[in-house]
This record gives structure tokens, sequence and C-alpha cells, in this order.
């Protein structure tokens, strides 16, 4: 029956019909992953795109404070808040979320584990369709009187809870909507992508035949489908609290605001992780196929990724050093905090091992996967000591946190990204993208980041604390010398941003004009690189690949090629 | 470097497995959320509960625990006749024992958000609402929740039984609407032991 099921839902559906379809059928309201992988890609793009304008817009502040924002005008206290708030807030739901998982996920899971589609094709569409919904919803919100939400990403009641302290009464609710919406729309993804997986792998495809992005991805759906419940617990409390006018986390009528905290951050340390796996899962392929080298220790790295999803739910409380949490607690976090660092330097060192005797190939994509796993190494490396309470203590809500976390997310949600989409690019659209202008996009997106972070690191160990309007209010804070480090930090930030141009025009070029790349540009083995470029519908045409050996099988001696897809057969048998 | 052959040659090509189907690995998937979503909403209800000067609050209405655990005994029949259900489905799946099995679950389970929905009217009347006090909030919230799975429950019991009658399913989506109606019947004592006898 079990055999019934995957052909009905294989070919069930919207998949019979292989006839010309509208360009509304097609591309809209498609049930195909790869389109409704462009879907997520593209629309996370163009919100980070939005993020990024709002990003410089208050690092602008923060440089010139009171003058007068090119492309905006003079900013108030309150839209600087707004700004910051949904600068993160985008970053994280809108953007590394949609185009790591949902993208990447939708895009790659049935490619590369053989089979025509995700095995519940509507439940994905729907699933993007909640996801947009939300997008609009957000950007909604910054239009409403009071304008959009202004309690920071973590939205911490008693400010996010009552409109007489936030002074967004439309905005706040609308932003936790907005949350909650993304939120179910990436549990029916991730339903998806565990039962794909599981499910509809190509024949002879073992556990250990599954290509590590594949794996990673599956271990972070998992660890978003149990750390999301009291997130969207908390945030119906916070949503009846707004509204309702119920107490959930009024200290004053018996509730408590710490309460949010724990379900906040429940969720919130697992979904770094859940961002991260991706990205890791991108890197790792990245780089076994530029070394062309097998990947070092592929069974280590995947039990070392399900301890690290496994840790990372012990952990959250390390947000909260400084919350009233009792010491003794904070000694319990502490070690976890710093247990968890083991898995992650156990993956780090198993990249830099593939890279070891390798014949490295440094195309752009393998430049952003070996940036990835420099810069993201700084990130760790930083989160040890605000790990460890009696420094968090000092550190807490400065700079140096903010540094800390973009060390860890730019190279998660922008440099893996990159990395991401320079290698699979042929395979999306059937052209390379062009190298040239890709490494200029490279180097000028790589210098200008560091530019930004490095001084803002010191800052934060300077004691520059976080969201704040303008230091020059602050005698402390407003010597020269911490003045010229933000201003150096803004001109990094727009010189970045100026280089995501050259990305655009690129990506945009090589579409329409691109060499065209063929079935196996990269000549790697795993199995999206054996169908066309771009799939066609039901990925594989006639014949559903088989699998004989693993998806790592570079350089090995005696072959005459130096790689070896997954599907060939052996020579020792008949064909 | 050694050569792989050996390792990776005459590997034996296994026919597709056949483990769970995917409408019930897929709601095993979405029911391991929906427990941390309840996890949550009880923690959130004992730090609460136990931070309280007295719970539950003075000058609020009690819960009907009487009432309840009958209805509760009704909700557990529910369940039953789903169980039942499935021998007769494993035979033939539109024969009338399954359907009338079906059908004994999804009136059963209306009868139990009937009487829940009575129950409510009648507390409100006396004065408990989400704004009265924590417990009047948390009652809503946490029974509420149950409730709203309960009513999508039945729903989904609802075209199980219309798919039957039409002689139109899968398998996998009988079971995926079993499972679900499992998680509410299974997670209600809980909830009841909880939030009533608390």
């Amino acid at each position: 029956m079990a055999e019934v099921a995957h052909a009905e839902v294989g070919h069930g559906d919207a998949h019979d019909d292989h006839h010309e379809q509208s360009f509304w059928s097609k591309y809209v309201f498609s049930t195909d992953h790869k389109i409704i992988g462009f879907q997520y890609m593209f629309t996370g793009m163009a919100m980070a795109l939005i993020g990024g304008y709002f990003a410089y817009v208050f690092r602008m502040q923060l440089a010139f404070p009171g003058n007068s924002i090119p492309f905006w005008g003079t900013l108030s206290p309150a839209a600087y808040n707004s700004l910051v708030t949904n600068h993160g807030t985008i970053m994280i739901f809108w953007v590394a979320m949609p185009v790591l998982i949902a993208a990447m996920g939708n895009f790659l899971i049935p490619l590369m584990i053989g089979c025509d589609d995700m095995v519940f094709p509507r439940v994905n569409r729907l699933s993007y369709q909640i996801f947009l919904l939300s997008a609009i919803v957000l950007i909604i919100s910054f239009f409403v009187p009071g304008g959009g939400f202004g309690g920071a990403w973590t939205a911490y009641p008693p400010l996010s809870a009552k409109a007489e302290y936030n002074s967004t009464p439309f905005g706040a609710p609308l932003w936790l909507i907005a949350v909650t919406l993304e939120i179910v729309a990436f549990l029916l993804g991730g339903i998806n992508f565990i039962t794909t997986t599981m499910n509809a792998r190509a024949k002879g495809m073992k556990m250990y035949d599954i290509p590590m992005i594949v794996w990673m991805i599956v271990i972070a759906s998992i660890l978003f489908m149990c750390s999301v419940g009291p997130l969207i617990a908390g945030a119906v409390m916070l949503l009846f609290d707004q509204t309702l006018g119920t107490a959930f986390f009024d200290a004053a009528a018996g509730g408590d605001p710490v309460l949010w905290q724990h379900l906040f951050w429940f969720f919130g340390h697992p979904e770094v992780y859940v961002v991260l796996l991706p990205a890791f899962g991108i890197v790792g392929e990245i780089t076994c196929t530029f070394a062309r080298k097998k990947l070092f220790s592929y069974k280590l790295i995947l039990y070392s990724t399900i301890g690290l999803g496994i840790l990372s739910f012990f952990v959250w409380a390390h947000h909260q050093f400084i919350s009233g949490v009792d010491p003794r607690a904070t000694y319990l976090f502490t070690t976890t905090t710093l247990l968890i660092s083991i898995p992650v330097a156990i993956i780090m060192f198993a990249y830099i091992a593939t890279l070891y005797g390798g014949s490295i190939r440094f195309t752009t994509a393998m430049l952003f996967g070996l940036a990835f796993t420099g810069e993201f190494l700084l990130g760790g490396v930083t989160g040890i000591w605000l790990g460890s309470s009696g420094v968090d203590i000092y550190l807490h809500d400065t700079y140096f946190v903010l540094a800390h976390f973009h060390y860890t997310f730019v190279p998660i949600a922008i440099i893996a990204t990159f990395a991401a989409v320079y290698y699979w690019f042929p395979k999306m659209f059937g052209r390379k993208m062009n190298e040239t202008l890709g490494k200029f996009h490279f180097w000028g997106t790589i210098i200008p980041f560091n530019g930004i972070f490095i001084p803002l690191f010191i800052l934060g160990a300077g004691g520059q604390h976080r969201r704040i309007y303008n230091y020059q209010h602050f005698p402390d804070l407003a010597g020269a010398d911490m003045q010229d480090m933000r201003v150096f930090a803004t001109i990094s930030l727009i010189v970045m941003l100026a280089f995501q141009l050259v990305f655009i025009a690129n990506f945009i070029i090589s579409l329409k004009k691109g060499e065209k790349a063929g079935k196996n540009p990269w000549k790697a083995n795993t199995l999206e690189w054996i169908t066309e470029s771009p799939p066609p519908h039901g990925n594989f045409g006639e014949t559903m690949p088989t699998v004989y050996r693993g998806p790592y099988e570079y350089s090995v001696e005696g072959r005459e090629q130096d790689y070896w897809p997954q599907n060939e057969k052996p020579e020792s048998e008949p064909s | 470097m050694k050569t792989m052959e050996p390792a990776y040659g005459g590997r034996e090509i296994p026919e597709r497995r056949s483990g769970l189907s995917n409408g019930a690995l897929g709601m095993i998937v979405f029911i391991g959320t929906e427990l941390m979503f309840f996890a949550a909403l009880i923690s959130a209800f004992l730090i609460i509960s136990a931070a309280a000067e007295a719970w539950p609050p003075e000058g609020q209405p009690r819960l009907p625990i009487v009432i309840t655990a009958f209805n509760s005994l009704i909700l557990f029949a529910s369940g039953w006749m789903m169980y039942k259900a499935f021998q007769p489905f494993k035979i033939d799946p539109y024969s009338e024992a399954t359907r009338k099995q079906v059908r004994l679950t999804m009136w059963l389970g209306i009868i139990f958000v009937g009487i829940q929905g009575i129950e409510w009217i009648r507390l409100l009347s006396y004065g408990l609402t989400m704004t009265s006090s924590q417990y009047g909030a948390f009652f809503y919230l946490i029974i509420g929740t149950h409730a709203l799975h309960a009513i999508g429950a039945v729903i989904g019991l609802l075209r199980l039984s219309r798919k039957l009658d039409a002689g139109d399913l899968k398998e996998e989506t009988f079971h995926a609407v079993q499972l679900f109606w499992y998680f509410v019947v299974g997670i209600w004592p809980i909830l009841y032991v909880l939030v009533y006898l608390s």
C-alpha cells in the first residue's frame, strides 16, 4: 500500500498535465517544487533589499546624527526604533529562512534525492502563499497609523504588550500576526522536507548516500518543528495581551514578562541552527566539488549535526543572563553553550580537512564557501565569550553582541546564499554566471563586511549600548574616536550595498547571455547534475535515477575521471 | 587514496522502502510540533499558577469538574470507536462496519465539543472571562486551543466519512485523520487534570 501511495502522490494532483500552461498556472499557482523554490528565493531577495535599505538608513543616523539622510529624510526616534526592529525581523524571518531553508530545500531536495516532486505538492504551494501573505502583512504594518512595530525583533513585554508604551497600536499586532503566519508557512514546508526525504528517495539511495545538504535541511526542519510551538504559543498570548487586554506577561496583574523571553528564546536559539545548518550544507557541497575530494568524515559530520541539534534546545537562557535568571541556572546554561561549540568545531574542522590535499578550484562559489568558513569562525569564537555568564553581564546588549551575531548571520544568510546561487545558478537557469563579475562582487562584499563589524566589536567592548538613537546624548560614548568608527562602519555598509548592484547586474545579464552550462558544469556527483539544466517538469524525464554510491566519490583511484556520479552503474555489473 | 570499488560496487539495490506512508509520517511530524505547542502552554500555565497567591483565585467561578469528567468519557469513547474502525478498515475500507465506526467517532466528537460549548456559555455568564483573571485567561487559552483542535479534527472526520461513502479514499488519509484524532483524545486527560483539577 505504501508503494501505491508513493505513486499516487508522486504523479497525482496537478502533475499529470505536462501540456502547455498559462503564465499564471505555471509560475504563480504552480505546485512544482522548483517554481516554489524560485518564488521563495525571489521574495527573499526582494525582502533583503528592504532590510538592507533599513540598515542603510539607521546606520546613516548613527554616523551623522540629526542630518537629513539621502533617500529618506530626517529620521525620528520612533522611526529609528521601527527600522532597527524590522531590519532584524526581515533579515531573519523573511530573508534567511525563505532563501536558505525554503528556496534551497524546495529546489534541491527532490533533485538531490532523485524524485519528481515533494510528496505533498499542494501543501507546498499553500506554504508559499501563506509566506507571501505574511510578507504583505509585514509591509502593510509599516504604513499604518503609529508606524511599524519598534520594540526590537525579540519583542520583550511590557514594551511590546501595551500600545501606551510602544505607541504602535496597529504596528505591533500586525508584526506579530506576520511573524506567526510566516512560522506557519515554514511549518508546512518542514513537513514536506522531512517526509519527502524519508519516503521518496531514489532507488538505492541509503541513509548515508543522502547528500549532506539534504541531511542538514532535514535536521534543520526537525529543529524548527520542535522549537516553533512555544513561539506560536507565546505569540498568541502576546497578541491577546495587546488586543484583548489579558495579562499573561503583565507583572502587575500576576503575569510574568520573563515567561515571554523563555518562550521566545526556546524557539530563538534553535532558530539560529535552523538557518546555520543549510548554510553548512551548502558550503559542504561546494567544498567537496571544488576541492575534488571526498567529504572528510561524512558520518562524523552527520552525528555532530544531530548532537548539535539536540544540544541547541538546552542553551536558550544564555540570552537572558541579565533578565533575573537564577545565577545557578546561568552556570548550567554557560556549560551547555560552551559544549555546543564542540560539534560546530567538528564540522568546521571536517571542512578544513576536506580542503587539505585537495586540488582546489577558486571559482566564485568556492570563494564564497571558503569565506563562509573563515568568517563564521570569527562569529563562533566571539560567541564563546558571550556564552560565559560572567563576561556576558558586561557585554550584554552592547555592540559586541551585535557584531558577534552579525558575524554569524551575515556568513549564513548572505555569504552562504551567494555561494549557493553561484553554484546552482547553472542548474536553475541553464547558464553560468559571469566569473569575473562574480569575483568583483565577492571582494566587494567580503572586505566591506569586515569593515562594518570589526569597528562595532571595538565599540561594543568600549561600552556602546545597542538600540540608542543618538550617541551624542551620552558623554561617555560621544568621543570623536568612537564617532569615527561609526562613520567607518557606515561607509563600509554603503560600499557593501553598492557592490550588490554588481550581483544584480550579473544575475540579470547571465540569465539572458550567460555561457550555456550543460548538464554538469562543475563535474559534480550528486543527482541534480545528471538531468537537464534547467530540469524539466518531473525532473528526470522517463526513467528515475538509481543510486549506486555515496555523493562524494571524487578523485577515486583507478578511475579516468576525477568524479563518479551517484547514478553511474559500476563496471562490474552488466549495463 | 584507496579505491572505493569494494565498498560501493556490488551493492544490492533494494526495492522502495515500505515504512510509514506519507500521510502518516507527515502527520506525526505535525503532531510533534503540536505537542511542543501544548507543552509551552502548559509550562506557561504552571509558572503563572505556581507564582499566584491562591489558585484558583478567590472570587472566580469554579470549573465544572463533574460534567467535564462525564464529557471526557464521551471523548475517550470516541477515541475507542476510532480504534475500532481500524480493524474493519484493514479488511475492507469501504465496508458498512468501517463507515459506521467513523460516523460514531465523529458524532461522539461533536457531542464533546457541544457540551464544552454549553459549559463555556455558562462560565461566561458567571463572569469567568479572559480578562477577569489569569485563571480565566489560561482556561480559555488552553481549553479553547484544545477545542479548536477538536473542531478541526471533527471536520477531518466528516471529510473522511464523506470520502468513505464516495468510495474514494487513500489509505494514508485515513491514517493521518486517525493519528490526529488520537492526539486530540490523548492530550485531553493531561489538560483536564492540570486545568480543571488544580
